[in-house]
């Protein structure tokens, strides 16, 4: 099967069949990262530029790796807002970077619809990592492949989002890619940080986090800004820690084996707990391992290629 | 000898007096004529198949000039206005300075003036330099020829100035028009908060926001005695507002725009820069209670926000690109199409609220067909229709999104003070003197 798709920009676009054929291909990929030679030939000649608008590490390192591992050759540029100051639009920009010939570009920015925009301008592929509050697709698929592969199925499971939906692109991408594929999802905050509409997305929400926990099968922490609460969405992270924060006890009285995802980068002590970011429910450092093999299939798969195909690169 | 023309066989509709017929108009020294007198002589318009309308009056347009001249001038926007069957523009005060003394509103007329095309009443400021801090002053403002004021694109946020304002202007008679938005409330917000602002991931602008100011405004002007007009009502909270308001005795008009009632929320899907206005498009429950306030009299008059922007401007990120479209050319043609054509505005009605509806709202002498009235005078053909394409536009800018709309209702002569300053396509200035 291929992806019959030019860009990936958000899981509200994808068929549950296309999100099903990335994280197919996302398995065969990861076998990669475990050899002892880590690279594939299959984007030899093929050039990618990384153009992050926004601070990054995860993401970016995560992105390089896909690409250097499938032979592609990658440029990462960390393009200040400066450049708007000084007159130039993100468009201009990227049409210069595009006018270099380049067959993709992965691109973070900060305003929603950056990556969409850019997607109906160019020919090349634009791959989506994290546009302003929207969505951050291949973080999502790393989501899906990481709860995928310890609980062995999506369909049927409860999932819950703990923390500020509001400004969460995370969220967004999670909550479509895992409704897509038949879990039943709920979110949890205070009601400052829950949009409206969610329900019309069948997604219910909780305010009250032991509650909300019961019958869950995964949850999934985000980072919260400590600017929210100069911004009055919340009193103090003291408070939001007491009401929100995801502590081991909490998990224990659930009487369940919960596992635990976050995206990065965590606020010990804020929204998680340090025993339950190193304990045994957490998956935090697989999703990031995970997130190095499902790029490799996002970017194989939008170059045209076969998922069988990725199975015979090994 | 006095000019005499003759429009014959048209369907006169003179919302004012409740006419509604075919037959002939004859207009003798600028002015409409007694029934009956005599039309020996007169130039001819053969008007048969067509809707003859008084002129257009849109009270609410964006002009550009002075400040930014590349995106609109009084002279193109003129152009614009008699394009879409306007003989009467009001034009906003956010210009670049703003206009906040007599100078600059002496410099519109008189530009104005030159172009030869359509009335441009200016509005003045209600702060100097829309800061909302000092009063301008009204009167030599109102002596100088402004028709209303207001920080249009800001509320005046201090409502103690507010109050103020309301007060003083009583002396002159005058409107102040509101826009409405508690920016602590917008705080930032791209388009209407709710679910598509949701899927979307942009800042919500909550209908909160608008009808709050509206509340205030109302509340300030029954407390002084002035008189309120609120701008652009984009929710169906502010037209209950306004409804009930008005049932109070409240001396409260306002306005509704084209793309309120023909657009929701969801056009927003593709992130299109062309759709993001302030305040921003809400949902079909808003658009739906806009028609019916439009229908019942909550709603005084249609208003076009008519607000250029340069195209490289406008093209950015969605939450970079500036709020506004260009309206003036396509108002008539949505408000025929979307409205009349269904059945949800009788024509009387529509016209009603494009003419002497807003004329009353600033208590100009204008948009009526009674013998004696000025000439101002549209017709248009309301069977043609008409493919919206922006590079067609006398307007200097282009951000329209109804670009690609089949409309309806296309617009053939426009005379000013009974004198044709438009017709099929070609423009006929006033010679200055």
């Amino acid at each position: 099967m291929r992806l019959d798709r030019k860009d990936l920009i958000a899981l509200e676009d994808l068929s549950r069949a296309e999100i099903e054929l990335i994280l197919d291909t996302s398995l065969s990929f990861r076998e990669i990262s475990q050899r002892e030679v880590k690279k594939v030939p299959i984007l030899r000649g093929k050039t990618v530029v990384n153009l992050f608008f926004e601070p990054s590490t995860r993401t970016r390192a995560s992105f390089e790796l896909a690409e250097k591992r499938l032979s592609a050759d990658s440029l990462s540029v960390s393009a200040s807002h400066s450049s708007v100051e000084k007159g130039e639009s993100l468009i201009d920009t990227v049409r210069n970077i595009h006018a270099m010939r380049i067959d993709f570009l992965v691109i973070r920015h900060s305003s929603s619809g950056a990556a969409r925009c850019l997607a109906d301008r160019l020919d090349s592929s634009i791959v989506n990592a994290g546009d302003g509050f929207h969505e951050h697709p291949t973080q999502g698929l790393l989501d899906l492949f990481t709860i995928k592969e310890r609980l062995g199925r999506i369909g049927g499971l409860r999932v819950l989002i703990v923390g500020d939906i509001l400004h969460s692109r995370v969220a967004r991408s999670d909550i479509w890619g895992l409704t897509k594929l038949g879990a039943e999802v709920a979110v949890c905050g205070p009601p400052t940080l829950i949009p409206p509409g969610l329900d019309e997305l069948g997604v219910a929400a909780h305010h009250n986090l032991d509650e909300a926990l019961v019958g869950a099968d995964a949850v999934i922490v985000l980072r919260l800004q400590k600017e929210r609460h100069t911004e009055n969405f919340l009193p103090s992270l003291r408070e939001y820690s007491a009401l929100f924060g995801l502590t081991a006890e909490r998990l224990r009285r659930t009487k369940r084996e919960i596992i635990v995802l976050h995206p990065g980068p965590m606020n010990r002590g804020v929204e998680i707990a340090q025993e339950v970011a190193d304990g045994p429910n957490s998956v935090i450092l697989d999703q990031v391992t995970n997130g190095v093999a499902v790029r490799m299939a996002v970017i194989y798969l939008l170059a045209g290629g076969e998922s069988s195909g990725a199975a015979h690169a090994h | 000898m006095e000019r005499l023309t003759l429009i014959k066989g048209a369907r006169i509709v003179d919302p004012a007096s409740g006419r509604d017929e075919v037959g002939d108009l004859l207009v003798v020294g600028g002015r409409i004529a007694e029934r009956g007198a005599s039309a020996v002589g007169a130039q001819v318009i053969d008007a048969r198949g067509l809707v003859l309308m008084p002129g257009g009056i849109d009270i609410h347009v964006h002009l550009r000039e002075p400040g930014r001249e590349d995106e609109e001038t009084i002279e193109s926007g003129s152009r614009a206005a008699l394009h879409g069957g306007f003989t009467s523009v009001a034009c906003m005060p956010n210009t670049e300075p703003a206009l906040d003394d007599q100078g600059a509103i002496r410099f519109v007329r008189a530009r104005a003036e030159e172009a030869g095309l359509a009335r441009v009443h200016p509005i003045g400021a209600i702060t100097v330099g829309r800061e909302g801090k000092r009063l301008t002053e009204f009167g030599e403002m109102v002596a100088a020829g402004a028709v209303a004021f207001s920080d249009d694109g800001d509320s005046v946020a201090d409502a103690g100035l507010e109050r103020r304002a309301f007060e003083y202007a009583r002396m002159f008679g005058v409107p102040l028009i509101s826009h409405c938005e508690d920016k602590s409330l917008s705080a930032g917000g791209v388009m209407n908060e709710g679910r598509m602002s949701t899927r979307l991931g942009l800042r919500g602008w909550p209908t909160v926001a608008e009808e709050i100011v509206i509340a205030r405004d109302i509340a300030l002007a029954e407390y002084t005695g002035g008189r309120l007009h609120v701008a652009h009502v984009s929710s169906a909270g502010g037209v209950d507002l306004v409804r009930r308001a008005k049932a109070r005795g409240a001396r409260v008009t306002a306005e509704t725009t084209p793309h309120y009632l023909t657009l929701t929320e969801d056009d927003l899907a593709g992130y299109d820069t062309r759709f993001k206005v302030s305040p921003p498009i809400r949902t079909a429950a808003d658009r739906e209670a806009l028609v019916a306030g439009l229908a019942d009299g909550a709603l005084d008059a249609i208003a076009s926000d008519h607000a250029p922007h340069a195209d490289f401007e406008k093209d950015l990120e969605f939450d970079r690109a500036p709020f506004g479209l260009v309206g003036l050319e396509t108002t008539l043609g949505l408000v025929l199409e979307a409205l009349v054509r269904p059945g949800r505005l009788p024509l009387p009605a529509a016209i009603e609220r494009l003419t002497v509806g807003p004329a009353r709202v600033l208590g100009l002498p204008l948009g009526a067909l009674a013998p004696g009235a000025v000439a101002d005078l549209t017709l248009f053909d309301p069977e043609a229709t008409w493919r919206v394409d922006p590079a067609e536009f006398f307007s200097l800018s282009r951000n329209s999104p109804f670009a690609g709309r089949t409309l309806r209702g296309r617009v053939t002569a426009v005379l000013v003070g009974g004198e044709t300053r438009f017709r099929d396509g070609e423009f006929f200035p006033k010679r200055s003197a």
